[in-house]
């Protein structure tokens, strides 16, 4: 990200002739973070294999193919969908999704005529347990600062244009209440089982920025 | 606290910078800043209020030139020496003090899954009386306060309706300040977006905040 371009020329320009204390500072913020650790882990305050396992969480067993599977079973069991509507930690759950950054679950459904889309404006509250860690875009401050004042903007830019017939909700996570967008399950996807509906979900649908289409949109179009 | 961080409703952000196939981390450090972050925060030393607002006291500037895993070093650095788990000549020289205690145990490999799976659940068991019920007419109170709170900036003063009681949950406002956890109800509060944003809003269309009662008067 140019962000942390900016960042390195800045910090490399700047610590030139500081006091020593700063310079001691490795420039480099990889070589800063490293050092960090290696403080840590000399006091006893982290035991690096912990850390492992957690990063080892995030990259490989916590990510938006759990949210996934959950919006296919909604589409496919008209009992789980109740559930699901009606207590949604509960029947996130279920799957064995549970824990920080889900603690306390809220889906919202998409209709013809009612789209939801959420945001964090504060920080970048996310449901971690559904779709894994944010994208760098959903916790950027062009996203964070448009989606309330003009979210018919935001998702033109997303390739959507919604029309006036359709209502618009944007869901601020001011609390610790996480939402996922349940979203219109696509036309000509009837004949399809909860392992292929699944594979057509993707992030961007379940944050709402997206719909789900047969062509397999893990990208944006 | 009104600070940079508040930033729903603002111009000149720039456009959605949007990556196709974005991988989890894009590069190592941050994923160590990630851990770093978790683990050091089953010393149960702060809480998410806490280290939410550790974040807003990044001066505005530098909020803005930070990513975000860097605003996650500055806040790890900070609740730490809050904590006196660092001082700050470790911070400088990266060298435990000389006679420093070793603490333990530290978090445990396998101790990370019990704990992600736990997480810190924030609603409480407690009973305490609602002010309001969902359909009721409320004002988002015009307050500014200069400590943490999720009452963000462009909800004050306005008009909404309570659409929901999620329950009781630790109120943010005192819990980041390590002065109690002050539960309280919880509601989704509907305000239109005319209401927020005037009449070149669409006029279906709404945005949903969870506003605790403090933040809540009768309208």
């Amino acid at each position: 990200m140019d962000t942390r371009d900016r960042e390195h020329r800045h910090r490399s320009g700047e610590d030139h002739g500081h006091d020593r204390a700063q310079q001691e500072v490795p420039p480099d913020v990889a070589l800063r973070v490293k050092a960090l650790e290696s403080l840590l882990i000399e006091k006893g305050l982290v035991d690096p294999a912990a850390l492992d396992a957690i990063i080892d969480m995030y990259e490989h067993k916590v990510g938006p193919r759990n949210g996934a599977r959950v919006v296919a079973r909604a589409w496919s069991d008209p009992a789980y969908k109740k559930r699901l509507m009606a207590d949604a930690s509960a029947a996130i759950a279920e799957f064995g999704y549970t824990g920080r950054q889900g603690e306390h679950m809220v889906v919202v459904e998409n209709t013809p005529k009612l789209h939801n889309l959420v945001v964090c404006t504060l920080c970048s509250c996310y449901p971690w347990t559904v779709l894994g860690l944010p994208p760098v875009w959903y916790k950027s401050a062009p996203y964070r600062s448009r989606a309330v004042i003009d979210p018919r903007g935001v998702l033109r830019e997303f390739g959507l244009e919604l029309g006036e017939d359709v209502e618009v909700r944007v869901w601020d996570s001011t609390s610790e209440m996480r939402y996922l967008v349940l979203p219109e399950r696509p036309a000509g996807s009837e004949g399809m089982d909860e392992a292929a509906l699944a594979e057509l979900v993707t992030r961007d649908a379940m944050i709402g920025v997206a719909k789900v289409t047969l062509g397999k949109g893990r990208e944006r179009p | 606290m009104n600070g940079i961080h508040d930033m729903g409703g603002m111009h000149g952000m720039g456009a959605i910078e949007y990556e196709a196939r974005e991988p989890v981390f894009h590069a190592r450090w941050e994923a160590r800043v990630l851990a770093l972050n978790l683990a050091m925060g089953a010393w149960h030393k702060w809480n998410i209020d806490a280290t939410r607002h550790a974040i807003e006291l990044i001066p505005a500037g530098e909020y803005l030139r930070m990513s975000y895993y860097e605003r996650w070093i500055a806040r790890l650095v900070t609740l730490s020496l809050q904590a006196r788990l660092l001082s700050r000549a470790e911070v400088e020289s990266g060298r435990p003090d000389p006679g420093s205690a070793k603490l333990s145990p530290a978090l445990a490999p396998s101790g990370v899954e019990p704990m992600l799976g736990r997480g810190a659940p924030a609603n409480r068991d407690v009973t305490v009386a609602a002010s309001f019920k969902a359909g009721d007419k409320v004002r988002a109170r015009n307050i500014h306060p200069i400590g943490h709170t999720r009452l963000p900036r462009y909800a004050r003063g306005r008009l909404g309706t309570i659409a929901r009681d999620h329950g009781v949950y630790v109120f943010p406002d005192s819990r980041a300040h390590f002065l109690g956890e002050n539960p309280q109800h919880l509601y989704s509060v509907r305000f239109a977006a005319r209401e927020l944003w005037g009449e070149t809003a669409s006029r279906r269309d709404s945005v949903y905040l969870d506003l605790w009662d403090d933040y809540l008067e009768r309208a």
